[in-house]
């Protein structure tokens, strides 16, 4: 399955996902401490920055995801025009600048290095989680995504052959059920290759 | 012990394929997602506690970095952006739809209907506003005015989760845990 990760490494992929991950922290709450349209103009375009150093291609892509935040920008310029409240570019300056930033700590981290810091977060929690369980079950959760579209999609195409109309949500309840059946077949099938500690 | 890791990690793939399949229109003409669909389910189905499992460990993808989001979004950015509200209010919401289920003991599809709309729809709704709200530095009500188109949405999703589950418990009795 594809992942957020920019396949081309820039600089920003050698430096350490910990890292990157405290420094995003720290950025993020800096972000809400600032009040001031101006300072927050400075965070914007330092954000917008780091997002151009990683070259043309990469801001390309690092403009992609941050569409979804338009029609927030939109309601809130709309508001704040209306009011006559200059407050109105603070909120969307500190949106966008967090949003990038943490966008850029994903474009330039692979998922094991992720994967890793979040084992990591979880060791004081051991006894309850431990960590082979986390590992399995995300395993999982990845290998059977691709599984169950496939299934979705058969469902949908079983539907199609018998009736003129859409599938809608009538394949949901199967899917749920074969996602049900899945879990006790694969959880004999891990007991009988000596189950999970 | 293996059988509850299986089922949390299954219905967290159900929770990102449900948001993933573009083609499942839940009423034609009005363009909603199935994923807080898949949140619903994983309380009503799996109960409070395995099913709120299963939605923190689909969310553990999504900030790792897989496009797992309705719309294939994904990644940190979605815990920064003002719908973060509704992202930490998936595992509460699967948490109180589970818990209902459990504890009133009704007919299957009436509960689980009932936790589907008092968790996926009331609870998520309530969290995801005050998201909003500090978010986009707005009051609660003008907030609650940006949630309020999707409330029907929402609705519609609350009665087929309490189908869907009272057709679960048809097909396969003992696997309804939230029932166990």
């Amino acid at each position: 399955m594809l992942t957020l990760t920019y396949p081309r490494p820039i600089w920003a992929h050698g430096v350490p996902a910990g890292g990157k991950l405290a420094a995003l922290a720290l950025a993020t709450i800096g972000l809400f401490a600032l009040e001031s349209a101006a300072e927050l103009a400075i965070a914007a375009l330092g954000a917008a920055g780091l997002t151009a150093s990683g070259g043309r291609g990469f801001a390309r892509a690092a403009l992609r995801p941050l569409w979804i935040l338009w029609p927030f920008v939109a309601i809130v310029a709309a508001w704040h025009i209306w009011l006559r409240d200059p407050a109105g570019a603070a909120i969307i300056l500190r949106m966008v600048s967090a949003v990038a930033l943490a966008n850029f700590v994903t474009m330039t981290t692979r998922l094991t290095e992720m994967i890793g810091v979040i084992e990591w977060l979880l060791r004081p929690f051991a006894r309850a989680l431990p960590a082979p369980r986390i590992a399995l079950a995300m395993a999982l959760t990845i290998r059977f995504i691709p599984v169950m579209l496939l299934r979705a999609d058969d469902l949908a195409q079983a539907w199609r052959a018998r009736s003129p109309a859409a599938p809608r949500f009538r394949i949901l309840p199967a899917l749920t059920l074969a996602a049900l059946d899945d879990a006790t077949r694969v959880a004999e099938a891990l007991r009988a290759r000596g189950g999970v500690d | 012990m293996e059988k509850s890791v299986t089922q949390i990690a299954l219905f967290a793939a159900l929770i990102a394929i449900l948001g993933l399949i573009p083609k499942i229109d839940l009423i034609s003409g009005v363009p909603i997602t199935a994923q807080s669909l898949g949140v619903m389910l994983c309380g009503t189905v799996l109960g409070a506690k395995r099913g709120a499992l299963a939605v923190v460990l689909f969310l553990v993808l999504v900030a790792a970095g897989l496009p797992l989001l309705s719309g294939g979004r994904g990644g940190l950015g979605v815990f920064a952006s003002p719908s973060v509200g509704y992202l930490i209010g998936f595992p509460i919401a699967a948490l109180v739809a589970g818990w209902v289920v459990q504890t009133w003991r009704t007919g299957v599809g009436l509960a689980a209907f009932a936790g589907a709309a008092l968790g996926g729809v009331v609870v998520l709704n309530i969290i995801g506003v005050v998201g909003m709200s500090v978010m986009l530095g707005k009051s609660l009500p003008e907030a609650a005015l940006l949630a309020a188109p999707f409330l029907l949405g929402d609705s519609i999703k609350a009665v087929l989760a309490g189908l869907i589950t009272q057709s679960i418990a048809k097909m396969r009795p003992d696997a309804l845990l939230s029932r166990g």
